[in-house]
């Protein structure tokens, strides 16, 4: 290392490892893994979103998971949450759109809203 | 990435409670269940919360257990980190749902965490983990951007005073070493901190060995040093081992060495272990030991920061003091003095032990209550004993009782009762304790550690100890509290160092406050034991 701006590729590539910690996340997403969403394929929509995040190196999401939201003929669910703002949950999401979800809702601001199931 | 992160803090009380054997099964478990890629084990320093066996943290959910056995292991995994469900009975009861640690919970609802920000957050083994919480950014900023003295006038500025004890203003005895012409000055950190109940440093140094070793460069950059040392207290494994490891680690990145950040900045730093003297916690002792010498105390003046490690100028700093430095540096002189008091500025960190109900690791903006320490963060006194004193600072603290519970803590208000600071612990004691045995106890231990170089203290600590016995066992009269009253105070005035000028600390503040226990004794004795003429 030899300047500040080393040190500074350096730290934002650990704070995007430790983001997970940091309770001060813009949004929120959850995937419920009851187990009909599992049964549904919860499980891939999860690996899909991390990967998605990691990919696009965003640091203000955590994930996290849910039991069953009640809804079982919907799932997979995955649900956005923002402080403030209402809770937007997608029904039936395949990894493809799960991808899409962290491409558009997260990144861009942009609710995708055909597969929009409830907001609340 | 992984989407949660397990937090299990490794400090020598939870390792005694099994936390190296559960963070295996954790791992082991987590892989059984095929969350690897998921769930990532991060160990870390000390939370601060202690007796509570076994703690961990789950976030992003930010759910803290304690108590946590190696049976429960496979019900946090497949509860709570396979199926996101909270596993109620083990979790730490007065942390409420979804809150920051540091800003809401009661316990932490005081505190202000400056020196242990990181503490329990990052993983002490990792450089790069410290670099995210904006590690090296105030060395990194200081050899590029500032002078030495504008470096040295931003510590000066903040006020802070130093915090091994004495409370010494850090900015000016950097400037008494700045000034000296010398080719060769040295840095020293001392943690050879053997205060009874007091291992604030021992947390701070395994919590987040990189920001003292920050510090430490930040001081060597301002008063023209190229070597330091940590001087760690010998029975601190775990310290010197993290502390080794992360020089390693800041060697390997450039951040020690030859021409740091390419500022043609040389400095290194290496760890030199005691071997057990409580006396070589002072500096001029210290500075003996780690010249290879019996560790006793030096005639003073000159005083290190002129004559010091081989003669050339020395900073001793303590752990917590060179741990805050960085922050200084990054946020400014003024928000260091925002918190705290006027005459004492800044957070003080405290190990609160004894007749407490949630002892442990806190830090708190000086200025606090000792009864907001006791009853809000320290959760009260067990049993529903009643209060019956504090002593502040170890050993050679200062004794304060029900009177001073609503004094601001601040080293003006502190010296008005004849206390201080110190190094550190607080140690509350409640009513079932008879003070005559509690001092016998402090006494015990000044015998036990005095060097032996000047008589005053080599005899006194002696004499304090037999007369000390003869009241407690028995054979004691009034007289005799007389003797140790004025015992005590020659030695205040008279020992050579502060070993032998604090020790009768405790002893004399208790009799201010506890006469009557002491006559109490004597007069119990005689009516026991017929005194022959």
């Amino acid at each position: 290392m030899k300047t500040l701006a080393d040190l500074r590729a350096i730290k934002e590539k650990a704070k995007l490892e430790m983001a997970t910690r940091e309770q001060t996340a813009k949004y929120r997403l959850v995937v419920a893994m009851g187990t009909c969403g599992i049964a549904a394929g919860a499980r891939s929509v999860m690996t899909a979103i991390i990967d998605e995040i990691s990919k696009r190196g965003i640091s203000d999401t955590v994930v996290t998971q849910t039991g069953c939201l009640g809804y079982c003929d919907q799932e997979p669910l995955v649900q956005v949450m923002q402080p403030d703002k209402t809770v937007i949950t997608y029904g039936k999401i395949t990894p493809e759109l799960a991808r899409r979800i962290v491409a558009e809702h997260i990144g861009r601001d942009q609710v995708i809203s055909d597969h929009v199931f409830m907001q609340s | 990435m992984h989407r949660i992160h397990v937090i299990i803090a490794m400090d020598p009380h939870t390792i005694a409670q099994g936390a190296r054997s559960i963070k295996d099964a954790l791992v082991k478990n987590i892989d059984l269940a095929g969350l690897n890629q998921d769930v990532r084990v991060v160990e870390t320093g000390s939370l601060g919360i202690y007796n509570k066996g076994v703690v961990l943290v789950v976030f992003p959910d930010g759910i803290y257990y304690t108590g946590v056995k190696l049976e429960d292991v496979s019900e946090i995994v497949s509860e709570h980190l396979v199926k996101g469900r909270v596993v109620t009975r083990l979790r730490y009861s007065e942390i409420p749902e979804e809150s920051r640690a540091e800003e809401k919970a009661p316990r932490f609802g005081k505190q202000v965490r400056v020196v242990l920000k990181n503490a329990g957050m990052i993983d002490p083994e990792s450089i790069e983990e410290y670099i995210a919480q904006d590690g090296y950014e105030a060395f990194g900023k200081a050899l590029t951007e500032l002078t030495p003295k504008d470096v040295l006038k931003i510590v000066t500025d903040s006020g802070m005073l130093g915090r091994g004890g004495a409370f010494f203003p850090t900015g000016m005895k950097w400037g008494f070493a700045a000034r000296e012409k010398s080719d060769e000055k040295y840095i020293i950190c001392n943690a050879d901190e053997g205060e009874p109940g007091t291992f604030k440093d021992r947390l701070i140094l395994e919590g987040d060995p990189h920001a003292v070793l920050e510090g430490m460069c930040l001081a060597g950059y301002a008063i023209g040093a190229h070597m330091g040392y940590v001087y760690i207290r010998g029975e601190y494994h775990m310290s010197i081992a993290r502390v080794r490891r992360a020089i390693e680690q800041a060697k390997k990145q450039g951040l020690l060495g030859k021409n740091i950040f390419g500022s043609g900045f040389d400095f290194d730093i290496q760890v030199r272990e005691g071997a057990g003297a409580y006396i070589c916690g002072e500096e001029t002792a210290l500075i003996e030991s780690i010249e290879g010498k019996r560790g006793e105390p030096r005639d003073k003046p000159p005083f290190p920061p002129s004559v010091g490690l081989w003669g050339k100028p020395t900073i001793v700093n303590n752990v917590e003091t060179l741990a805050t430095v960085p922050q200084i540096l990054l946020k400014g002189g003024d928000w260091y003095k925002s918190l705290g008091t006027e005459s004492t500025p800044g957070t003080k960190v405290f190990t609160l032990v004894g007749n407490i109900n949630n002892p442990g690791l806190i830090e708190v903006p000086l200025g606090i209550t000792l009864r907001e320490i006791i009853y809000d963060i320290g959760q009260g006194i067990p049993n529903g004993r009643g209060f019956k004193l504090a002593q502040l600072g170890g050993t050679t603290g200062g004794i304060l009782t029900s009177e001073h519970l609503d004094l601001p803590l601040d080293i003006i208000n502190l010296r008005s009762v004849e206390a201080g600071l110190g190094s550190g612990a607080m140690l509350v004691v409640d009513d079932t304790h008879n003070v005559v045995e509690l001092v016998q106890n402090f006494a015990e231990f000044f015998n036990h550690e005095s060097c032996g170089k000047c008589t005053l203290c080599r005899e006194g600590t002696g004499r304090l100890v037999e007369l000390l016995h003869k009241l407690t066992s028995g054979c004691g009269s009034e007289k005799d509290i007389d003797l140790i009253e004025r015992l005590a105070g020659h030695m205040m005035k008279s020992a050579f160092c502060g070993l032998g000028q604090a020790a009768p600390v405790p002893i004399l503040g208790c009799l201010r406050y506890f006469r009557d226990d002491f006559i109490a004794m004597a007069q119990q004795n005689q009516q026991r034991v017929p005194v022959s003429a």
